[in-house]
């Protein structure tokens, strides 16, 4: 489905994502791990062709999407959505509106200045809205909800996309543990029941190793690991993060359970 | 997902989407109702300016470029003198580039005063607030082009008068843009100056200006370049530097087209001359410096 081959960005002197390989044949949900600045969010930028890549391509379903310009990278960034860290909702809107904002890539201007989109699309967005457990929110303002709930109407606009793939970009990074559960969870849904692809950037190991079908390691731009999340034993972890000895899972965790695992394991230590 | 179940129960989905509805609706309506006003009152705008008109603007319309056509075609015919002309009025562009520095730099001065005066917090007599925002008000309500014309009246004709308009007018202008900036700094160093026994004069020397000076630096060199499109159109009314010039070059009409292409061809080269440059200082100051 999607070949990345040779996935090169350069700024200035500086290389973020050096000769990416990435072959993908199935809907498959995808977790890209590694620190920050490891080039993990210029790889989404130029998948979604926010940014343009400096050499190499990505092909998608037979297309080159590396050469598309105007009408034709627009009808692709609708088919490839995105999400972000900072959820990139319009704060002053209302939610429904923020939904409806997917469909942006088939209306006119003048259609979306007055509002007009149809009552199917409107009715469309309440129900995904609904479907990520969000809908009472609907007529108030993005800004009014709160960072796990905007993260959903982001979740529920890239739906309304209808796309083939979806990727995000740290998606939990700014949540507490729980809402963070909760949109990974949507988003592992999402992969189930739509057989929709998901590449979602990750900080942290145990998120990647418990939603994701497979991991990729980034580290300095390089892709240094790609296996199962079976396969990522803590010793591949240590090279993916740089890090010594003294790294453990647990210390990149963002997940509740963890802190009980934690505890355990200290308590079986102490005895 | 772990709250679908409790937040389908409190209101059905289809309740949400009707409620969405009627919403939906109302704006269009208000919306549609807007444009609709918008639409009657440019149009009936219109009929009624044409109707007063002596000419009317379908019956002009076509000549609109007959003007420039003249000036071009005969520009074109006297190229060869092009750069002699360039040279003969290079003059009068540093005399409107003179205008609109001075008279920026002394309108820098009084807008920031009249700034520091108006600002709720920083003001040095509280209760004569009113009194400096009334003035500043007054500076920038008063076109240019009136308080030049009334000073070339008293004055006579040249570059001076035509400094004292736009000072008057950049320092009512940048008063208001000042103060709104000012508004926004922090008071804490204020207190701590003024806790030392310091000054009404030194607290804003060094406990303000630091914090506002990349934005007030950043409006001046904005305001400088309308200074030199505003000293260009006052040399109309006889205040001297490249508009005189232009001025007369149009007035004498065919015969002198050459010379008022030259004086476009300068004034334009000036205005996109300072507007790169004063915007790459800005972008500078406002996003601080590239690495």
């Amino acid at each position: 489905m999607l070949h990345i081959d040779a996935l090169t960005k350069r700024f200035g002197e500086k290389t973020a994502v050096d000769s990416a390989n990435i072959e993908v044949d199935k809907p498959t949900m995808i977790g890209i791990i590694g620190r920050s600045g490891a080039g993990k969010s210029t790889l989404l930028r130029m998948v979604n062709r926010l940014s343009d890549p400096t050499e190499g391509s990505i092909v998608f379903e037979g297309e080159n999407i590396t050469d598309l310009k105007g009408a034709a990278k627009r009808n692709w960034q609708s088919r490839c959505a995105m999400i972000f860290q900072q959820f990139n909702l319009v704060p002053r809107m209302d939610v429904v509106s923020n939904v409806l904002h997917g469909t942006l890539n088939q209306r006119s201007t003048f259609a979306t200045l007055f509002n007009l989109y149809p009552q199917s699309d409107i009715h469309h967005a309440i129900e995904i809205l609904d479907r990520l457990g969000i809908a009472e929110q609907a007529p108030k303002r993005a800004e009014a909800l709160s960072g796990g709930q905007q993260q959903r109407v982001a979740i529920a606009r890239a739906l309304m996309q209808d796309p083939k793939i979806i990727l995000a970009d740290e998606p939990i990074a700014s949540l507490d543990p729980m809402n963070a559960q909760v949109v990974m969870q949507s988003l592992r849904t999402i992969h189930e029941e739509d057989g929709r692809m998901v590449i979602a950037n990750l900080h942290t190991l145990d998120t990647a190793r418990r939603y994701c079908d497979r991991v990729i390691g980034m580290r300095d731009g390089r892709i240094v690991f790609d296996g199962t999340p079976a396969q990522l034993t803590t010793g591949v972890a240590r090279d993916i993060y740089g890090a010594g000895a003294d790294f453990s899972e647990a210390a990149t965790s963002t997940e509740i359970e963890t802190l009980d695992r934690s505890a355990k394991q200290a308590a079986e230590a102490v005895a | 997902m772990a709250d679908i179940a409790f937040s389908s129960t409190q209101q059905s989905v289809s309740d949400i989407q009707s409620h969405y509805m009627e919403m939906v609706q109302r704006r269009r309506l208000y919306g549609g109702l807007m444009l609709l006003i918008f639409v009657v009152m440019m149009v009936a705008g219109f009929y009624t300016v044409n109707e007063r008109n002596a000419g009317g603007f379908w019956e002009g319309l076509h000549q609109i470029g007959d003007y420039p056509a003249d000036v071009l075609s005969e520009a074109w015919e006297n190229r060869a003198e092009m750069p002699a002309l360039l040279l003969k009025y290079f003059p009068a562009l540093i005399e409107t580039i003179n205008i609109a520095a001075v008279s920026t730099i002394l309108g820098v001065f009084g807008g920031l005063y009249l700034s520091l005066l108006g600002t709720r917090g920083l003001a040095k007599w509280p209760r004569l607030i009113p009194l400096f925002r009334r003035i500043s008000d007054i500076m920038r309500a008063v076109p240019e082009i009136v308080i030049a014309l009334v000073l070339i009246f008293v004055l006579g004709g040249g570059p001076v008068p035509a400094m004292i308009a736009i000072a008057i007018h950049t320092a009512g202008a940048l008063g208001k843009m000042f103060s709104e900036v000012a508004e926004n700094a922090d008071l804490k160093p204020v207190e701590g100056l003024a806790s030392t026994g310091a000054t009404w004069s030194q607290r804003m020397l060094l406990g303000v200006l630091p914090q506002v000076a990349p934005n007030y630096i950043s409006y001046s060199l904005l305001r400088f370049e309308i200074n030199i499109r505003a000293s260009a159109i006052l040399g109309f009314v006889g205040a001297g530097g490249l508009g005189y010039e232009l001025r007369n070059a149009m007035a004498w009409g065919p015969g002198r087209f050459d010379e008022a292409a030259a004086i476009f061809i300068l004034l334009f080269c000036t205005i996109v001359f300072f507007d790169q440059l004063s915007s790459r200082y800005r972008n500078r100051l406002t996003e601080g410096q590239a690495q």
